[in-house]
């Protein structure tokens, strides 16, 4: 080659390498000026996305897996390392924001990733559990109501999807956790379309809940685990909604369930209850939590974050570390639990908690309660 | 920073490197498809459930007994953690705002220790509670003994409470009302606010007892409407203003937004109260504001 080529060829590579290195750069340092104690209008969920992404690109890949009904993209971000033995990897969803005024749903969803993007090259188990697992984070499902709430000081406690009122009506959206296809329209759901539990024309018939349908419906095989998170009350809710329906891992599901909110109090008090919603909330039915157990995945829940109806949905800013610090142990709790019984078969007898899984979550939840710097 | 410029550079070094040494391509992943290890133990109650196989798997086969909602509610001895004992619940904190709550004085249901539902022929369901109330303002917490009878029957009636704590009178807030009192009676513009807390969360630390004042006021509403298939809490002041004092008693018009949990609707209410360090809290008219659907249309979005 001649020698002018070659120095070409150099200078070039070298010049795409900085390029490179300085998003990484920049996409790091991004993350850690994102006020993760605020909340977020979607624009800057969407750019911080992209900068977790770019800042951390042998963790996070991200995938646009539908559209809302105004056509906004449906976007999360993929959390996994390499499987140093090539095995295949096991599946955990967790979506944010199917309903618009939970506010502190999405804000824990940004908190997930950020602990998990600090953390896990610091932490043996998590970097373990990610060459395992993928973890797929959905930070706001419903992204047209999430932006209706943020139009004006009237619209912030809106719940529903923004579809266009069917025939007859003047009423918008559908309550996308009453239209997933499961035991859709029974129990827990209105007909019609100007209440907030209205579920839709048929199951399914809503672009969010069937683009999470059928993105996870593609991996139901991997999936072993289903969290959706929203709020308020403080509660753990396991399938089903329906009151005549037990899951067939019922025990199992309530053992893993305890222990999150055993894991959950010990970070600040505060007191999560565990149940069936028909037990400990109120009867409903095509839910994304029942959607997920009837096709499969084992282990899938609701949280309920913080508070028990002093803010309800407006829950103040000042409470955003908090709770989500204690989603983030109750979460972290359950695929630890998921993880070891999978990737560990034969050690464990079938009790739920896990001690050394316990253990060294207490560890991490300690050192993230002292004083973790965002 | 220091470590992160570090393991930039290095970086850096080590792909100029690669690059010329020609190290290239990812390593390649087998992937084995392994045994099923989807969680299935046969549980008592379960329903089998059906598979993907017949594609109806939205849809379960399953006899259910025709029951009303009455036969459904629990009798005897209720678990405390579900959910007709904490609704049941929820109205004793809606009496206790009613009768003892002020701009300083808020309660708030905490827990309940155990509870016990009874039918009362020709009258309602009656419910006996041992639950524990948290006072919010100052923190402090007590245990209650309560009873709400649910009527049945014709008409719209509310629940009936009665209710005896420990405690609840003996903390001294006098100095601090009789203050707020003043300051309300004497200022020289009327007072009012807007969305209390804002979207936020955030409440003005000088709009705190007018908050709270709301709270109590919205506490009757509450009280009133409440049934064994309601959970209410006030979700936020949309609007209140301060209007002539009367009567000693200073007065207030709001216009308050109400959680209903069961239903997940916010109800929109237009209260009119008193409040005066000795009367308390009082209710002179309330309305509820039908809430306007078509107003509902998407703002100019790009």
């Amino acid at each position: 080659m001649e020698k002018k080529t070659l120095t070409l060829w150099v200078l070039s590579l070298f010049l795409l390498v900085l390029k490179t290195s300085n998003s990484l750069e920049e996409g790091l340092e991004s993350t850690r000026m994102h006020d993760y104690a605020k909340y977020h209008p979607m624009e800057e969920i969407y750019t911080w996305m992209e900068e977790v992404e770019r800042g951390n690109p042998e963790l996070v890949s991200s995938a646009v897996y539908g559209r809302t009904y105004e056509g906004s993209n449906i976007t999360l971000l993929k959390l996994g390392l390499e499987n140093p033995e090539g095995k295949e990897k096991k599946v955990i969803w967790v979506d944010c924001g199917i309903h618009a005024r939970e506010w502190i749903a999405p804000a824990f969803c940004q908190w997930f990733v950020k602990e998990i993007v600090h953390s896990y090259k610091t932490n043996k188990k998590l970097e373990q559990m990610l060459q395992n697992l993928d973890v797929y984070v959905t930070p706001v499902v419903n992204v047209d109501g999430y932006i209706f709430t943020w139009a004006n000081e009237s619209t912030r406690l809106w719940r529903k999807s923004r579809s266009d009122p069917p025939p007859n009506s003047s009423c918008y959206g559908v309550d996308l956790n009453r239209n997933f296809n499961a035991n859709w329209g029974t129990v827990g759901v209105s007909f019609d379309s100007c209440q907030n539990n209205y579920c839709g024309k048929a199951a399914g018939s809503e672009p969010e809940a069937k683009a999470v349908m059928d993105f996870v419906g593609k991996m139901v095989n991997q999936t072993l685990c289903f969290l959706t998170i929203h709020s308020a009350g403080q509660l753990i809710l396991l399938p089903y909604g329906h009151p005549q329906i037990t899951a067939p891992n019922y025990d199992e599901l309530v053992a893993v369930g305890e222990a999150a909110a055993a894991e959950m109090k010990n970070v600040h008090g505060m007191g999560y209850t565990v149940g069936t919603s028909p037990q400990i909330l109120y009867a409903n039915s095509g839910s994304s939590r029942d959607w997920a157990r009837l096709i499969g995945i084992p282990f899938s829940y609701t949280f309920e974050l913080r508070d028990k109806g002093e803010f309800s949905h407006l829950l103040p800013e000042e409470q955003i570390q908090p709770a989500c610090e204690e989603a983030y142990a109750g979460a972290l709790s359950i695929i630890a639990n998921v993880h070891d019984k999978t990737f560990n078969s034969g050690t464990r007898p079938n009790a739920a908690v896990s001690g050394v899984a316990m253990g060294i979550l207490t560890i991490m939840v300690v050192s993230f309660t002292a004083g973790v710097k965002v | 920073m220091c470590v992160l410029q570090l393991t930039i550079m290095s970086l850096r070094i080590i792909i100029v490197l690669a690059v010329f040494t020609g190290v290239t391509g990812s390593p390649s992943v087998t992937v084995r498809p392994e045994a099923d290890s989807v969680y299935v133990t046969a549980h008592p109650n379960s329903v089998p459930e059906t598979g993907e196989e017949t594609g109806f798997f939205g849809k379960l086969e399953v006899l259910v007994e025709d029951e009303t909602e009455e036969d459904m509610m629990a009798t005897g001895e209720l678990n405390p953690n579900h959910y007709p004992a904490q609704r049941a619940a929820k109205v004793v904190q809606h009496y206790l705002n009613t009768r003892y709550g002020s701009p300083y004085r808020l309660l708030g249901l905490q827990r309940v220790h155990s509870g016990n539902a009874e039918d009362v022929e020709d009258s309602g369901r009656k419910y006996q509670l041992e639950i524990s109330v948290q006072e919010m303002i100052g923190n402090t917490t007590e245990k209650c003994s309560a009873e709400v009878l649910f009527p049945r029957g014709e008409g719209q009636r509310s629940p009936q409470v009665q209710a005896s704590c420990e405690q609840l009178l003996k903390v001294n807030n006098t100095a601090q009302e009789e203050a707020l009192y003043k300051l309300f009676k004497t200022n020289q513009s009327l007072l009012s606010a807007q969305n209390l807390p804002d979207s936020y969360g955030h409440i003005e630390p000088d709009m705190k007892p007018l908050w709270h004042l709301s709270i109590v006021a919205s506490s009757a509403v509450m009280l009133n409407e409440s049934t064994e298939n309601t959970l209410y809490n006030m979700a936020q002041v949309a609007n209140i203003t301060q209007l002539a004092t009367e009567n000693d008693q200073v007065k207030f018009d709001c216009h308050v937004l109400l959680h209903e949990m069961v239903s997940q609707e916010i109800i929109h209410w237009k209260l009119l109260f008193t409040w005066s360090p000795p009367e308390g809290v009082k209710v002179l008219q309330m309305e509820q504001l039908p809430h306007c659907h078509d107003c509902e249309k998407p703002p100019n979005t790009n």
